[in-house]
């Protein structure tokens, strides 16, 4: 009775939010606010219904019930609640269920959050969300439903994978939903502004904050599922380059570019279709990467699916939106005028710089991932594009991003002095080179990329000190406090979201450099060195948990003769699908991890162990940290809420009027 | 300067870039790209030696062997047709076992043997690489060919 309820709901949420797709935008084009104001409660009512489904399903998982397909495939009885509850979205339509109900979240949001906005611009934000929302919607009831019956019931589920039981797969598939749909908001409010022909600053500052939101989730989901990948997979990599993560790695380099493109558009009235055509790429990258990912048409722990009518059904879905938007943009933008000139010299030519290069980042992943597809569907063969391709693209793009974002920000808007600006950074720049080779000998690993990482680093800590330095003593006479205070969110945002990618850097640079890695065979008391560390084995017990049984090796570290970390890591069997999983041990520091992977166990009754010594892994994700925080300060800057104010008497006024 | 001469250095300026750009990218595209053989194609002799490729199909029954350091392996990549000799010195993934698919990744020897550096196995029971798939299929409709 709960799943057909739940799915009736879903049929209920799909009416609505045709209603949301339709009634306002026809509102918006003849000017009736009854109609316009149809869209606030269908968007909201929608989500009730969605959320409803959504729990209906949770209700099946958490009781077993095996009579839905979905939780027989994903669930198993002895589960620990947890995994119950996160199996809903370890799948393919409990994911696009998510997907859809992350979507109705940040349509909710909107309707929340915009009042201060004309009503025909907001009739128009929900239609286009709402058109998603169909799109969306139809697939899960036409291909996929969740809700499907399996008669007559097993008696016993076949159990979540294995490798996504772990808290990390907790929070990473909902916060990088958030992110890629999160753009969603940024492509409506672009196709309205080209609908209602109203592409001026105030757009864009209405922009800035959805945006920076989404990227500050899409940047926490890599994170985290770098995070998970590096301590769950067993071998201590945090990047491979996979497809899945190239999905999600695109609309972030986009939405990167999107979010300095609006800032200029803002603050200055330039780069305005560029700003448009960005939005419409960046969220049509993460439908690409939802295509990716679902459809099954590659290798990976993600792609569930196998029914080919999925996997045209989001490319026709994929197809409508890019198509449409960019019909749209060629009809609307030569209208929307230039906006304001600015001279060679001029942080928006900086932004415009690593605009281009964070684009070409994006395509450059893209032809990594779609071409192999491509060749692929077409049956020209079949190859591999690896890790050394994308190296061999980022390193020398991502250099001159690097070094143009820490310039861009000692440049006036509009027109500067090139060689005022020069001279103002020049010491800080050379420093930073010798940094660079400074410590390249002294941790005794002198070679260009080290040397470049460290150097890139050391001019992104360098050149922010220098920042804030200026920044403060700029109201020379004030107070401290009176001086620090006067530093917007905004600009403490900025500062910490560009020191976050020299700490990343750091980490990057040093654990790819430095890092250690011994495979070697041990028995009971054996020792084994690595990087100054020693590794003695203790020994194998049993160590079965609720639904695996596992063997649990123990290995004193010490080092020096001191004790550093007992680690136990596991070699597990999941017995519902037989399936084999490694359960690394870490013991993380601020300045490295110890890690040691379990391997298989040989004839003569040793183990195979992987020992690994992993410099500065953390400070990767201390950098993400960072320009999650950085995010987080921008997008609460005072000013969206003070102009807010003004924006929502402005649209009384109108309404009166 | 004249803006409108502004105005073209920023134009040519952003077009030089992208260029230098667009050709690095096409050039390290190039020269990384990793083909992929069957077993039937490197024993017809059709795969490079000294260059990385992967090969993929089932790893034959019974072909699991360990040196005596316990690290490195050695095992045979089979599409049902032709039987291709890996040597592999690591950890093998969690799902990695014999009579099913894996793909990998390496250099062909001259003895013959395939070296490899990367061995890729399943996600999960039900899944097979579709490059392991691909071999497999082709050597069987291959046999099917002959066999008429």
């Amino acid at each position: 009775m709960i799943p057909e309820l739940g799915h009736f709901a879903l049929v209920l949420a799909l009416v609505l939010a045709l209603v949301q797709a339709v009634v306002p935008m026809i509102g918006a084009s003849r000017n009736r606010l009854a109609l316009m104001a149809v869209g606030r409660p269908a968007a909201q009512g929608q989500f009730f219904f969605i959320l409803f489904s959504y729990a209906c399903l949770t209700w099946a998982f958490i009781q077993s019930d095996f009579s839905v397909q979905l939780a027989a495939a994903n669930s198993h009885s002895a589960t620990p609640l947890m995994y119950k509850i996160t199996g809903v979205w370890g799948n393919h339509e409990g994911s696009l269920l998510l997907w859809a109900m992350s979507l109705s979240l940040w349509t909710v949001a909107v309707t929340v959050f915009s009042r201060h906005l004309p009503e025909a611009f907001v009739a128009r934000v929900l239609g286009v969300l709402g058109w998603v929302s169909v799109g969306f919607l139809s697939f899960l009831l036409v291909t996929s439903n969740p809700f499907d019956r399996l008669l007559p019931a097993v008696g016993e589920g076949r159990d979540l994978n294995p490798l996504l039981q772990d808290p990390g797969m907790i929070i990473h598939p909902p916060l990088l939903y958030m992110g890629y749909v999160g753009f969603s908001v940024a492509f409506a409010f672009a196709i309205a502004a080209l609908l209602s022909g109203r592409l001026d600053a105030a757009w864009a500052r209405w922009s800035r904050p959805w945006t920076t939101v989404a990227w500050v989730f899409l940047t926490a989901g890599i994170a985290i599922g770098s995070g998970w990948a590096y301590y769950e997979l067993g071998w201590g990599g945090w990047w491979f380059w996979d497809p899945v993560e190239n999905a999600s790695f695109m609309p972030w380099l986009l939405g990167t570019a999107l979010m300095h493109s609006l800032a200029v558009t803002e603050k200055r009235g330039a780069f305005r279709s560029w700003t448009v055509l960005l939005a419409i790429s960046a969220f049509s990258l993460s439908l690409l990467g939802t295509f990716i990912v679902r459809s099954g048409v590659i290798t990976s722990v993600h792609a569930f699916a196998t029914d080919p009518k999925r996997g045209l059904f989001i490319l026709a879905l994929l197809v409508i939106v890019i198509g449409v938007s960019l019909l749209l943009y060629a009809w609307r933008a030569p209208k929307l005028g230039g906006g304001g000139s600015f001279g060679l010299v001029s942080r928006e030519t900086s932004l415009l710089g690593n605009n281009v290069l964070l684009s070409v980042a994006s395509a450059s992943v893209l032809l990594g991932t779609m071409y192999p597809l491509f060749l692929d569907a077409l049956g020209m063969g079949k190859i591999s594009v690896g890790p050394p391709y994308f190296e061999a693209v980022f390193i020398p793009l991502m250099t001159p991003v690097v070094v143009l974002m820490m310039f861009g920000p000692f440049l006036r808007w509009k027109d500067d002095d090139l060689g005022a600006a020069v001279r103002k950074v020049a010491p800080a720049f050379i420093a930073s080179v010798l940094i660079g080779v400074g410590t390249a000998y002294a941790v005794g690993h002198v070679t260009w990329r080290t040397v470049l990482g460290l150097a890139l680093a050391a001019w992104v800590v360098l050149a922010s000190i220098q920042l804030l330095a200026g920044r403060i003593t700029e109201r020379a006479g004030a107070a401290m406090g009176a001086r620090l205070r006067s530093i917007t969110a905004a600009w403490w945002g900025m500062w910490l979201a560009h020191l976050g990618i020299g700490v990343f850097i750091i980490g990057v640079t040093l654990v790819g450099s430095l890092d250690a890695n011994l495979d070697v065979k041990m028995q009971n008391g054996q020792h084994a060195e690595l990087a100054g560390y020693t590794f003695t084995f203790r020994g194998v017990q049993d160590a079965d948990g609720p639904n695996y049984d596992a063997a649990r090796a123990t290995i004193d570290v010490t080092r020096d003769g001191r004790p550093v970390a007992t680690l136990t890591p596991e070699k597990r069997l999941y017995v519902a699908q037989g399936m084999p999983m490694t359960e690394a041990s870490i013991d993380i520091g601020p300045f490295r991890d110890v890690y040691v992977s379990l391997g298989e166990q040989i004839e003569d009754g040793s183990w195979i162990v992987s020992l690994y010594y992993k410099p500065f892994i953390s400070w990767i994700w201390l950098g993400c940290i960072l320009m999650g925080l950085g995010g987080i300060c921008a997008a609460a800057d005072r000013r969206y809420r003070r102009l807010a104010a003004r924006d929502a008497t402005v649209a009384a006024n109108q309404r009166v009027a | 300067m004249k803006a409108r001469s502004k105005r073209l250095m920023l134009v040519g300026g952003g077009v030089v870039l992208l260029v230098a750009a667009v050709a690095l990218v096409l050039s390290a595209f190039q020269q990384n790209l990793v083909f992929f053989h069957t077993p039937s194609e490197v024993a017809a002799g059709k795969a490079p030696t000294g260059t990385t490729f992967r090969v993929g199909g089932m790893v034959e029954e019974g072909s699991i062997r360990r040196e005596a350091d316990g690290l490195t392996v050695s095992f045979a990549i089979t599409d049902t047709a032709q039987v291709i000799p890996v040597s592999y010195r690591g950890t093998l993934p969690d799902l990695f076992k014999e009579g099913k698919g894996a793909v990998v990744q390496g250099k062909l020897e001259a003895d013959g043997t395939f070296r490899a550096t990367e061995v890729l196995a399943k996600h999960d029971e039900n899944y097979m690489p579709p490059e392991a798939a691909h071999a497999v299929e082709q050597a069987s409709k291959a046999a099917a060919t002959v066999s008429q």
